[in-house]
Formats: C-alpha cells, structure tokens, sequence
C-alpha cells in the first residue's frame, strides 16, 4: 500500500448506516444458513401443506364461522409456527454461536453500539419473518385459505410474539454454552409445537393441561392468530397480555443476565 | 471529558486541542492496574505507557497477563483498582468515543462462521468513517484467494492476517495486537511485521503481545516484559540487551589450555573460564580488540579455534534472568 495509506482518520459511520449494514449481514447469515431453513421454511410449509390435505386429525371449524377449511385452522397455528421458529430457535442457535466465536465480543470493540447490534439483530429478524409470512401465505392461500379479520390486529400480534420470543431465545444464547443452546432450543421448538396448539388443537388435551399450556407464548400466538384470522375477531386481549407478560419477563431477563463472552 | 480536556490544554479549537493531545501525550497510559478472576490475581499492579506513534511490545508467557492487559485498554474489563487511559479516555466509561478510533486484533475468532473472508472485511469497513480501501488491504495481505470461502474454512494463517485486516481497516489511531503472528509461517511473519512497520511510519500507535523474542526485537521500539501480573522490565531492545549480563565470546580448542596468559593479554574485568573439556568462554565487553587479541593469543599458542563466535545478549537471555523460566515454557 502507499505510503501514507494508514493515516489515522478514524471514526464511526452514521449509526443508520451501521444498523442497516448489520441487518443487512445478519440476514444474509441466516438464510445462508441450510440448518436454519429448515427451520424457519421447510417445516412450517411442510406441515402446513401436510396437515391441510391429509386428513390425519380433526381440527375444530366452528359453526357459524365464515372460514371451514381444515386450512383455516392450520395457516394461523403455522404462522405462529414460523414466528418462533426465527425469533426464538434461530435467534438463539445463531447468537449462541456468535457468541462462542467471538463475534459479539469483537463487534463489541467496533464503532457499533450494543442497541444498535440488538437492533439489527430485530431487524433481521423481522426482515425474515416478513419472507416467511409471504411465502405461508401464498401456499396457504393456492390451498383455499380465507383469512378474515383485521391485518394490523395480526401484525401486533406478531410483533409482540416476535418481542417475548427474541427475549427468551436471546436469554438461553446469552447464559448457555452454544452446544446447549442448539439442543435446548430444538428440544422447545418440538415441545412447543406439538403442545403449543400450532396444529393439535389444545382441547385434545386433559383440562388441567389445558390451562397451563395455554399460558404459553406459543399458545397466546396461535390462538390468538386464529381468533383474529379464523373468527374474526378485533383484537383477543387475553392473549395480548399473556404475550405482553411474556416479552417483559423474557427481554428483561435477556437484559439483565446476557452475558457477551 | 471535554472538560478534562480543556484543563490540560486549554486552546480555542477542539481541532487543534486533540492534535496537541495527540503529539504530546501518551497513547496509553496505565497506572497500577489490578485485575482477578475470583481468587486468581491475573494483572498485579501494572504500569505501562505507549507513547504516540510508536510499536511496543508487551513480552511474556502464556498466563503472564498479556491479553488481560490489552482487554482492560479495550475496554473488556474493568479495573478492580488502577487506571487506565487510552488516547486519554477511560476505556469502559468512555467506550462509545474510544471504540471508533482504535483496532482491535483477538487472539481468536470474531467473525461469523458462515461469513466469507472479504464479506466481512467490507462490512468492518462499513461501520467506519474514513475506511481504507477493502480491495487494496485484501491484495496487501494476501487474501484475494481466499476471499469468498467462509471463515471456518480458512487456514488459521489466513484467519490471522483477516483479523489483522479488520483492526486496520477503520485506520485507527491506535492499534491493539493480541499475538498477530501466531500460527503464522515466516513468510506471512514477515508480511505481518512489514505491516506494523507501516503503521508506525503512518503515525499509528501499535501495542502487541508476543511470545516470540525475535517479534519483539525486530519491531519493537518498547518492550514491557511481564510475567505474574507485572511488568519486571521495560526499555528499548538494546537497553535490555544491555542491561544485566555482559555479552560473550565462546569458543572451542584443545582441553586444558593455560588461561592465566590468555587474561593477561585481556582488558581488566574481562573474564575467561573453561566451561567443559575443550570450550571456552570469555566474558566481558566484546568488541573487535578483544576478539583479535584472542585470535592472536590462539596463534601465539598453536591453538586452532574450531569454532569462534560472539553471542549476543538476546530478550530470551534477559527473560530467563529475570524470571528464571523459559519463555515459551
């Protein structure tokens, strides 16, 4: 290099242009990631295709409800499917390995602001959620979907699942050793799924469980995706607030306890 | 911190106050500083100062506190007694400002697994004002041909040389190398160490760790050697080299030569021993007199010297003195 060519003119870039950058690598990391598609992608589809076609349980259609289709019960539960499956199992499976290689802890001396890497970080990941909704919807819809309700009820929703589910995704990256991380947060996202009321309808399980199974995240998420796509409804603020509770104790837990190296 | 500032120079212009700072005071200046990890004291009242423009290189074994030492000024650590000021800002109170003007090397990792070389080279780039050219710092250390594999892909060599590349990208003021060349073959050594020689002609202050005594010397205007926590030495090569022990002229003929006559020939506080059957050893101030005189004390005495030589007083000497370990023990 000439001479003269290392001179020092530090300083950092515009933050905007940090985030955007991060977000903009961020995402690339994660769809580069074949582990991660099959996750976010290739199961959510698969089960949605599966379950809408063959008739392998009997999902609830109400009565009286403008939607019947086996596939007007399964499109909400496989949206909450796919909203954790970026924001919490991919989420933690990759900032735990972040973590493990240093990368936070070497971004951490850079000019990018921690806000601003936990930014880009929620970007991404919205970034994502964004494709996957897309691509949900269209092969939901080439199935005879007929969503009704009112889509800012839906995007709240998911904006709030996407909050507790990064928060809790983001504790276990931040406290666990990245192998743990990748078992425990598979391990979740199957238990999550099958009892979650993603696509086994919660009533199919004993009252007592019911109740507790309801109180979780995934469960607010699907139940109240369905209430607003399947029925209908404005907005099903018992669900908002067990989402809301989860976001709080799980972001402010992450806050507290994350640790960078 | 403008206020500190201004105390201590208090001209017009922030332009003009932070080139002041910059010409006069330290890079780095460390005062006392302690760090534990629960009951394990890893840095024990250290003191260190980098001035500005300048290679320093702090020598010492593994677990010596080296790269404890480099974090605190990073910024990783906070001091549990001692200050730290790097370019004249606390490290961790101060970290927003510090951040965009230093570079920092780990001795490891830092960079995503899936992530290609080049990819993530031009992202360090993004997050700087004033970057160097990604093209140009790729060509200049060698990474052109690896430039779309992935990082875990890489040779460790060619993850050394993009780490390096992502603490100058930013073109820091002030660059921290934890171990730059470990792991290298000499002939990226050498790439590295033609680096750091340009950063410093550049006007960028360098701090590196090393447990290779040539690095040290070679690139080196300062050398800390530290070991337990604590810096036990500290000067120009040469002053160290100096210091301590004389240097030594050993070399090797038939047994039992008589060396009362040889110390007679020699200059005063010279001194001369035969160290096993056959080898000699002559200690003093080694200048060419003295060599001559004993090659011509060798002649008087029908003595062939199959082997001659002066040894010089190297930092692996004076570590060894100082400690009584090896360095790379």
């Amino acid at each position: 290099m000439s001479a003269g060519a290392f001179t020092p003119a530090a300083g950092a870039a515009p933050v905007s242009r940090m985030i955007l950058a991060q977000t903009a690598l961020e995402t690339r990391m994660l769809l580069r990631n074949g582990e991660q598609l099959l996750l976010t992608v290739i199961i959510p589809a698969l089960l949605l295709v599966l379950f809408s076609t063959v008739d392998i349980i009997t999902v609830p259609v109400r009565e009286g409800s403008a939607a019947q289709e086996p596939v007007d019960f399964l499109a909400p539960g496989v949206l909450a499917l796919a909203v954790m499956s970026t924001a919490f199992t991919g989420q933690a499976i990759a900032t735990g390995f972040d973590r493990r290689y240093g990368v936070l802890k070497r971004l951490g001396a850079s000019p990018l602001p921690r806000w601003a890497l936990m930014s880009a970080k929620t970007l991404s990941v919205l970034v994502t959620e964004v494709l996957q909704i897309a691509l949900l919807t269209v092969i939901a819809l080439a199935l005879g979907w007929s969503p009704q309700g009112n889509p800012l009820s839906v995007a709240l929703l998911i904006l709030l699942g996407t909050a507790a589910f990064s928060g809790l995704g983001l504790l276990m990256a931040g406290t666990l050793k990245a192998e743990a991380t990748l078992a425990a947060a598979n391990l979740v996202f199957l238990l999550l799924l099958v009892g979650g009321g993603v696509i086994v309808p919660l009533d199919k399980f004993p009252a007592a469980v019911q109740s507790v199974l309801g109180l979780l995240p995934i469960s607010a998420l699907s139940d109240g995706l369905r209430e607003v796509l399947q029925q209908g409804a404005s907005l099903p603020w018992g669900d908002v607030a067990v989402l809301a509770v989860w976001a709080v104790l799980g972001l402010g837990a992450a806050a507290r306890f994350f640790r960078w190296e | 911190m403008e206020k500190r500032l201004g105390t201590r120079d208090p001209g017009p212009l922030p332009a003009l106050r932070r080139l002041t700072r910059m010409s006069n005071d330290p890079a780095v200046e460390i005062r006392g500083l302690v760090k534990r990890y629960g009951p394990k004291t890893a840095v024990d009242g250290l003191d260190l100062t980098v001035r500005t423009a300048s290679v320093t290189a702090v020598l010492g074994p593994n677990g010596a506190g080296k790269t404890t030492t480099v974090e605190t000024c990073e910024g990783y650590h906070r001091p549990d007694a001692g200050t730290v000021r790097v370019l004249g800002l606390d490290p961790v109170a101060e970290a927003d400002a510090l951040r965009p003007r230093i570079g920092v090397m780990l001795q490891s990792g830092g960079v995503y697994s899936g992530a290609r070389a080049v990819e993530m080279l031009r992202h360090m780039a993004k997050l700087y004002a004033n970057p160097l050219d990604v093209d140009t710092l790729v060509e200049r250390l060698g990474l052109g041909s690896c430039g779309r594999t992935v990082y875990r892909r890489l040779s460790g060599g060619q993850q050394q040389r993009l780490a390096l590349a992502m603490a100058v990208v930013g073109r820091p003021e002030l660059v921290f190398l934890d171990e730059p060349t470990a792991g290298l073959d000499p002939q990226a050594r050498r790439g590295t160490w033609e680096l750091v020689r340009e950063l410093r002609a550049d006007g960028v202050s360098v701090v590196l760790t090393t447990h290779h005594m040539d690095e040290a010397e070679q690139l080196a205007d300062e050398v800390a050697i530290i070991d337990t926590g604590r810096v036990i030495a500290h000067g120009t090569p040469e002053q160290l080299c100096r210091g301590g022990a004389e240097n030594t002229l050993r070399f090797t003929g038939r047994p039992s030569l008589d060396l009362a006559s040889l110390l007679k020939a020699l200059p005063d506080g010279t001194e001369a021993a035969e160290l096993t059957a056959g080898v000699y050893r002559v200690t003093g101030d080694v200048h060419p007199q003295l060599l001559a005189t004993v090659a011509s004390w060798c002649a008087q005495h029908g003595v062939m010297p199959d082997s001659l030589a002066v040894e010089r007083h190297t930092l692996e000497d004076v570590f060894l003195e100082l400690t009584g370990k090896e360095l790379r023990a």
